[in-house]
């Protein structure tokens, strides 16, 4: 008999990264010019614990996937006409800033406190997901504090595999340094997983399963709840893009081997 | 500080094109633009444009479509699809989408849904739930695809669908069983060739046994030939799959779309093959209309940028006006660019009105069709009993124009129930929308699409220019000849504008632009609406007139008085819709949070591109006009006078409105663009 898990996974939006993100000034804080009007994507951190989320239910019949998702809700809007279509969810939404330069900890509690208003989840049964960090914020600090607000103490970060085994056993491989995996074994409900890449493709779009989880996007988006969510104590002296230095060549007579050849060179200068 | 913070997004074109409230809708146009920005763009970016052949490279176009759920587009939810009810405006969109990259790519998509389409629109209830079945992704297997085979070869080929050489004969009818049929067709051009597992195929009858023509299916597993025949050497949408098939097969006469009688001994069809292309393209045009405009809003976005990078990489340094600003130092690329731009916009604002239009129009004429059979009322007798209702039709043009406060609800309630005055308003609509976004949108479009090349300089004319404006030009050519040419477009509105419906209701919006100018004075539809009096003025005339010769100026065979008059016609219906797009953003956008910031901003762009687009058309409008009534006019001629003065007060309604154009152009020059286009190239 699978074990029967209550999957909440944790994900908002970030610009989409081809756009130009230059960052500004405005009232409340840094923030990146136009970024209201930028064509926004979930968190592609967020988008693998998802896809695994989801995959989990097909193997474990009668569980569960909530994603709960803070961000400002015209924009979370858009980006789930995308989303809804790729798996089964039902969506938990907080009106909230989203932007990379608002306080983690605002965002954490943010995100219990809506966790902790679904109605029909059985926290003994939790798995909490996430990604190991935002694409926007890159700090990798919301899921740690979330889970130790849930009390959720079984924490494991940049997971790229989680194997689950009767009676609750979980093996769990976390990314380390130079390449490798750290493999955990536990045991028991709640733990908290904060994904990296996982192993999953995107799923292949189903309308189907878009028009299902609609019935409860919308009704989920209009009762949205507020969060203050503010840059906090935080005090901004400047924010700028990080440096970057492009040399593009276009080749389209060079086979892949000469490529990574020259590549490796370049890395050994 | 720019005028304009980024390029429009889906919040607005969602508004302006009003779907903002079909979640359908949207989640069809994100699907459509991952295929197209991934799969589609990678085919064309790894040259798959270059050969005539079907490979399996071009074959993960169908996966892709498969993978994304856009198979299913076309079918309802009972059926595997996800849209209920009218998918016209489904169908737009998504060729608008793939289009914005291929439209060779978006053709296969929706040639697979014109291969149904005399099946859902005129099958009978078996031959619908099993051809939607077969080519539905509910069973998890491969899906059918289909091909829709009406064109045959030259000296045939081209215009007059009327004309077949495609034969039906009995070749097995025995006593109580079901007949075989002989079926020779040969096709040209047909869409989805290499791959179609069944075939909808228009055919006349070669024996007294059987009445008239009709659309038949044919199967790739029926007895005899089923020769998928030579590729079409094409010089454009190559992603799309086109050849010249021939078929020698037998089939039971079940296979008749609609099925059929046995009157007499003779098998008489339930539907005429004209009368289910009749069902068909009426509809189908649209999406191809839209192809071009996606085509030309697509290249502001490499424009920009090329235009911005020209001098970079040379001696010119950071901080420069020749490094930061590029060729956009000078005022004339911004300028060009405004008129690519607003032709995109005004295309897309008609084009998606007609779908909508389509979409409010299928219903209606369903149950128009089902009144009509229940009251025995078929051939002239419905058409008679259509014309009746004009004069309602008229009454609830006037309630529907009216300001609210004068609007009475019984009535409109009364003349609504009314099910052949719903059904001729929309006939009379669909007559005008959908040949011309058909025409406009890709004639003139592909005019402009030059004029996006141009402005890519010598790179737009390679494989390697972003965006693949190069092959867009070449694509759009033929986008204004497949699924009904220019002139048949033109010929289809002459016939169009002459009904008191069509008369009725454009006088109403003269009235309703000058009402929106008076509210609204920045949009410039006051212009318009004098325009638009000029060219009411013209009809009248021309009608009314003959040459020096003594021949009528208006009539069917004087295409040289009428096909250019029709092109204005468009102009000014794609002006007026792309106002109406504005001001429903006006009124709509302070909705939506995400626009709320920077909404004034978009809406004044917008105003100073509507102003663009009145502008060139009042001056179309007046040139071509006067081309027509002064070039036929004799000394006799009656109306010259008031002519001029409706020619002159046109003129006079732009006054300024150049400035408009160098408002919006100088607004090219700051608006963010991303870092890269998201699509290879």
């Amino acid at each position: 008999m699978p074990n029967v898990y209550h999957i909440v996974v944790c994900g908002s939006i970030v610009p989409d990264p081809l756009q130009t993100l230059e960052p500004v000034e405005s009232p409340a804080g840094p923030s990146l010019k136009n970024e209201m009007m930028l064509p926004a994507v979930l968190d592609p951190w967020a988008s693998h614990a998802l896809y695994e989320a989801a995959e989990l239910v097909k193997k474990c019949p009668g569980s569960k996937v909530w994603l709960v998702s803070v961000a400002p809700k015209a924009k979370l809007q858009q980006v789930m006409m995308n989303i809804a279509q790729k798996v089964p969810f039902e969506l938990v939404a907080v009106e909230g800033a989203s932007s990379g330069f608002m306080e983690a900890a605002g965002t954490a509690n943010a995100l219990a406190t809506a966790i902790d208003g679904i109605a029909d989840l059985d926290k003994s049964r939790l798995l909490l997901f996430g990604g190991w960090e935002s694409a926007s914020r890159g700090a990798g600090a919301v899921m740690q504090m979330l889970g130790e607000k849930l009390h959720v103490t079984e924490q494991f970060q940049g997971v790229d595999v989680l194997e689950v085994g009767d009676d609750d056993q979980f093996l769990i491989k976390e990314r380390i340094e130079g390449g490798s995996y750290q493999v955990n074994e536990t045991s028991g409900c709640p733990v908290l997983l904060g994904w990296a890449t996982g192993n999953l493709p995107e799923p292949k779009n189903n309308p189907q399963v878009g028009m299902l989880n609609m019935r409860t996007v919308m009704p989920a988006l209009q009762r949205a709840t507020k969060a203050d969510i503010t840059t906090g104590d935080v005090d901004y002296k400047s924010v700028s893009l990080p440096k970057q230095k492009r040399e593009t060549r276009v080749e389209k007579n060079m086979s892949a081997d000469a490529i990574a050849d020259e590549i490796v060179t370049w890395l050994n200068e | 500080m720019s005028s304009l913070p980024t390029l429009p997004g889906d919040d607005i074109r969602q508004i302006m094109w009003r779907y903002s409230d079909r979640y359908d809708l949207q989640m069809a146009v994100q699907s459509a633009r991952q295929v197209a920005r991934t799969t589609v763009a990678r085919l064309v970016a790894e040259g798959e444009r270059n050969n005539h052949e079907w490979n399996d490279k071009k074959n993960e176009l169908l996966q892709s479509y498969d993978a994304s759920g856009l198979t299913n587009l076309y079918m309802d939810p009972e059926q595997g699809g996800f849209i209920e009810g009218p998918k016209n405006m489904a169908m737009a969109l998504v060729a608008f989408e793939i289009s914005w990259v291929d439209a060779g790519a978006a053709t296969c998509s929706l040639a697979n849904n014109l291969a149904l389409a005399p099946i859902h629109e005129r099958g009978t209830r078996e031959q619908v739930e099993y051809y939607m079945g077969k080519a539905s992704l509910m069973d998890g297997g491969t899906p059918w695809r289909g091909a829709f085979a009406l064109t045959e070869p030259l000296p045939f080929v081209g215009v007059d669908t009327g004309v077949l050489s495609g034969k039906i004969r009995i070749a097995e009818w025995e006593e109580g069983k079901e007949p075989i049929i002989d079926v020779e067709k040969r096709g040209r051009f047909i869409t989805n060739m290499d791959f179609a597992n069944f075939v909808t195929a228009a055919v006349d009858s070669d024996d007294e046994r059987i009445k008239g023509s009709c659309m038949i299916t044919l199967e790739e597993g029926d007895e005899g030939t089923y020769d998928r025949g030579a590729p079409t050497l094409k010089l454009v949408h190559q992603l799309s799959s086109t050849r010249d098939p021939v078929f020698r097969l037998k089939v039971p006469a079940s296979r008749i779309i609609g099925g059929y009688e046995v009157v007499d001994g003779v098998i008489v069809p339930k539907y005429q093959h004209s009368d289910v292309i009749a069902a068909v393209f009426h509809r189908t045009r649209i999406p191809v209309g839209l192809m071009t405009s996606a085509k030309l809003l697509s290249a502001i976005e490499p424009v920009i940028r090329y235009q911005r990078q020209r001098f970079r990489g040379g001696d010119s340094s950071e901080g420069t006006p020749r490094f930061d600003m590029g060729l956009q130092m000078n005022e004339d690329v911004t300028h060009r660019l405004i008129d690519v731009w607003v032709t995109g916009e005004a295309g897309s604002s008609l084009g998606f009105a007609a779908a909508r239009e389509a979409d409010q129009f299928d219903p209606i004429e369903k149950q128009k069709d089902q009144y009509c059979e229940e009251q025995g009322l078929t051939g002239r007798k419905q058409f008679m009993a259509i014309r009746k209702k004009e004069a309602e039709v008229i009454e609830y043009l006037e309630q529907l124009y009216a300001p609210e406060s004068e609007k009475d609800a019984d009535r409109i309630a009364e003349l609504e129930s009314d099910i052949l005055v719903k059904f001729a308003l929309g006939d009379a609509r669909a007559n005008i929308l959908n040949p011309g976004t058909k025409l406009w949108n890709t004639g003139y479009g592909a005019t402009m699409m030059r004029e996006a090349v141009t402005l890519m300089g010598g790179y737009g004319t390679t494989e390697d220019c972003p965006g693949f404006l190069g092959q867009k030009w070449m694509d759009a050519q033929l986008e204004a000849t497949y699924e009904g040419p220019e002139a048949v477009q033109r010929r289809h509105l002459t016939l169009g504008v002459t009904s008191k419906i069509f008369r009725k209701e454009y006088s109403l919006m003269i009235a309703e632009l000058e009402r929106i100018s008076a509210e609204q004075p920045d949009l410039g539809t006051k212009a318009l609406a004098s325009a638009m009096k000029l060219w009411e003025f013209t009809l009248d005339h021309l009608q009314q007139s003959s040459d020096a010769n003594g021949k009528k100026l208006y009539h069917n065979k004087r295409q040289g008085v009428t096909f250019p008059f029709m092109d204005t016609l468009c102009w000014l219906i794609a002006s007026r819709y792309f106002a109406l797009d504005i001001v429903e953003l006006k009124e709509k956008g302070p909705l939506n949070p995400v626009l709320a910031e920077n909404l004034e901003a978009y809406i004044s762009f917008y105003e100073k591109l509507s102003k663009v687009q009145i502008a060139r058309t009042v001056g179309e409008v007046i040139r071509s006009c006067g081309e027509i009534v002064f070039g036929y006019a004799t000394e006799e001629t009656e109306g010259i006078d008031q002519f001029r003065e409706l020619q002159k007060q046109a003129e006079e309604s732009v006054i300024g409105f150049k400035l408009a154009k160098e408002q919006a152009a100088e607004a090219l020059v700051g608006v963010m663009i991303p870092e890269a286009l998201d699509y290879p190239a």
